[in-house]
């Protein structure tokens, strides 16, 4: 069976991490990466390792909508909301790596399987890849009352969109832990830290607990980390997990891959590896589909 | 006393703001109404009052707050007459949201802090605050640890956002007298807007500092009754006021009230007499935010540490302001090391 098509929309620093990543995928096909500056670095790469490019933009799905069933959205919140209703239209798959929130929140971690009558979801911010798996994991074995995440990104690390509206980090974030990470209410602090050479990523998950276990939170935090390591390599324990009252304290390091981005912006690619495992995931789920029809 | 500038000197007292720190965020509305109404009757310009890291700062990372911070600015509003009562938002903590709710209250200041290097990311509050109709102010945390020519362009920044003062906050109590005169002058040259400045005591140099800053044309000025701040607290206000008076500026506010005010309403509030010791020193010689001693007392306590080599290694690793969760972290790792 052949691989699933995909497109990636966005040939920012997202976009060409995520481009890399792809390129070692077994289940998707990156056909072509779109942008609208033809003379953007990811653009030119791509070439030259042999992809499809557009400088397009969304256009370039509309006029060839055969180049893509699942497409990666790494542009802006702005743009993704004319893109969702584009991609709807063609009856394309979206998987949004902006803040743009039109579909439900996903972390691969958790939902491994998504129903593809879900066309468009959104992958919340990277401190809520990197922390909301463990409040999930912490809640199923013990009822988070309370989950707090502090994630400390390095200076070079954080963006200019991500700069200019930081309240939209803290607030999204908060509700990822409410709503996939199952806590009865969260909070999110982030902290750029300008240290050089760059720190890598850290996030520190606070959990209260309504039934403390250390012994199955322990377990379940030591599991989860393994899940979130199938596709973020570079996702560790930094620390071992405290106890306290009712309290838990997980302290994690995020590495990158190194792909486009450098090491340290463990933050940026576990945002790519996240998206990228939702595509495959959902790739998965078309080919049984397609399979099915043909039986 | 010979200034370079000739604009009035506004006095921002913070004890109910950076004061939370040295109490592990546990004022009482009654702490709080006390305090601003002496304050008020004494003359003071601004009251800052908040969580110690500012709006939306009661959490596990920091200690949460006994009172409601919200609870705590409307006290404050309805016992001043007519002094501003002032708010810290450090944006990755506290959002848009916190600010209306305290603008709303009757707050009329904000102070939008980052670490000094980050001035872009208070652009959104700095400006949001001016079409709310508060003064807006930028708040350049941890300036000891950036070269002088990057604190001029990231306060240039804060200026561009719509800020109408920049302080160039000492947040450990690091800098040395002509290290703030340089920076003062610096801001001074390029700015076209006030020029603030923040100490912290943790090596005894907070009034001699702010004197420095107010000959160089600092004009907003902060200080702690009774030095309730983080570490050894900020320049002491009721010495500070002593000493401009002495020295022929008069900010109009009583003296003797505030003598009154710090020994009878403050004094009894504090946990500890605000001293120098060897924990608050070593912040001002390591150059690490003041906020982190008491954490780092416990942290040291629960690993059998000395919270001094925390600290220090905090310093090493250039922790920035808010980053609490290193302090357990890395006592952690130095106690595991051993």
């Amino acid at each position: 069976m052949g691989k699933v098509k995909a497109a990636i929309i966005g040939s920012g620093n997202i976009g060409t991490d995520l481009m890399y990543k792809m390129l070692r995928s077994d289940v998707l096909e990156l056909t072509t990466l779109i942008g609208i500056d033809p003379e953007s670095d990811g653009l030119r790469r791509a070439k030259e390792l042999g992809i499809g490019t557009s400088a397009d933009g969304i256009d370039a799905i509309v006029k060839n909508p055969e180049i893509a069933d699942i497409v990666f959205d790494a542009t802006s919140a702005k743009t993704h909301v004319r893109h969702a209703k584009v991609l709807r239209e063609l009856g394309k798959i979206a998987v949004d790596l902006t803040p743009a929130a039109r579909g439900p929140f996903v972390s691969p971690a958790i939902q491994s399987d998504i129903s593809l009558d879900v066309d468009n979801v959104n992958m919340i911010t990277c401190g809520g890849q990197a922390t909301i798996p463990i409040v999930y994991a912490i809640n199923e074995v013990a009822d988070v009352r309370y989950a707090e995440i502090v994630a400390t990104i390095s200076s070079k690390s954080a963006g200019p969109g991500t700069r200019a509206n930081i309240d939209e980090f803290t607030i999204t974030t908060k509700r990822g832990l409410e709503i996939v990470g199952g806590a009865d209410r969260g909070k999110a602090l982030i902290i750029l830290n300008p240290a050089e050479p760059p720190i890598l990523m850290r996030d520190t998950v606070y959990c209260e607990v309504k039934q403390m276990d250390e012994e199955k939170i322990r377990q379940a935090i030591t599991d989860m980390v393994e899940t979130v390591r199938q596709y973020v390599p570079g996702y560790r324990l930094k620390q071992e997990p405290m106890f306290e009252e009712n309290k838990v304290t997980v302290f994690l390091e995020v590495e990158g891959a190194g792909d486009y981005f450098p090491a340290y912006a463990g933050n940026l690619d576990i945002m790519t590896a996240a998206a990228l495992r939702v595509g495959e995931n959902y790739a998965v789920r078309l080919k049984e589909g397609k399979y099915e029809t043909q039986q | 006393m010979k200034r370079n500038s000739d604009k009035l000197i506004k006095i921002t007292e913070v004890c109910l703001r950076d004061g939370s720190h040295a109490i592990a965020h546990q004022f009482t509305e009654e702490h709080v109404r006390s305090v601003s109404r002496a304050l008020d009757q004494a003359g003071m310009h601004y009251i800052e009052v908040s969580h110690g890291d500012g709006l939306g700062g009661s959490t596990l990372q920091y200690g949460r707050s006994l009172t409601d911070e919200m609870k705590l600015i409307e006290a404050a509003v309805e016992e001043c007459k007519q002094a501003t009562v002032a708010v810290l938002l450090i944006p990755g903590i506290g959002t848009v949201d916190e600010l209306k709710q305290a603008k709303n209250l009757g707050a009329g200041l904000v102070r939008v802090a980052t670490h000094v290097t980050e001035a872009d990311v208070s652009a959104q509050h700095i400006s949001l605050a001016r079409e709310l109709g508060m003064e807006s102010l930028g708040f350049l945390m941890m300036a000891h640890s950036a070269p002088v020519e990057k604190l001029v362009e990231q306060a240039k920044l804060m200026e561009s956002y719509g800020a109408e003062a920049v302080y160039i906050t000492d947040s450990a109590g690091a800098l040395l007298p002509d290290q703030v005169r340089e920076r003062v002058r610096a801001l001074r040259q390029s700015l076209d807007i006030e020029i603030g400045f923040h100490a912290h005591n943790n090596l005894s140099l907070a009034v001699a500092n702010t004197l420095v800053a107010i000959e160089e044309g600092a004009t907003r000025i902060d200080g702690s009754v009774r030095c309730l701040g983080a570490g050894a607290g900020n320049a002491q206000t009721e010495v500070l006021v002593s000493v401009l008076d002495r020295m022929g500026v008069n900010v109009g506010i009583d003296i003797y009230k505030m003598m009154d005010l710090a020994e009878d309403i403050v004094a009894p509030i504090l946990h500890r007499p605000q001293e120098i010791n060897k924990g608050s020193l070593v912040l001002g010689y390591a150059g690490v935010y003041s906020s982190f001693l008491l954490h780092a007392e416990r942290a040291g306590k629960r690993f059998g540490i000395d919270p001094r080599d925390i600290l220090i290694e905090l310093g090493r690793r250039k922790a920035v302001g808010g980053q609490e969760d290193m302090i357990l972290d890395v006592a952690a790792e130095l106690a595991g090391s051993r």
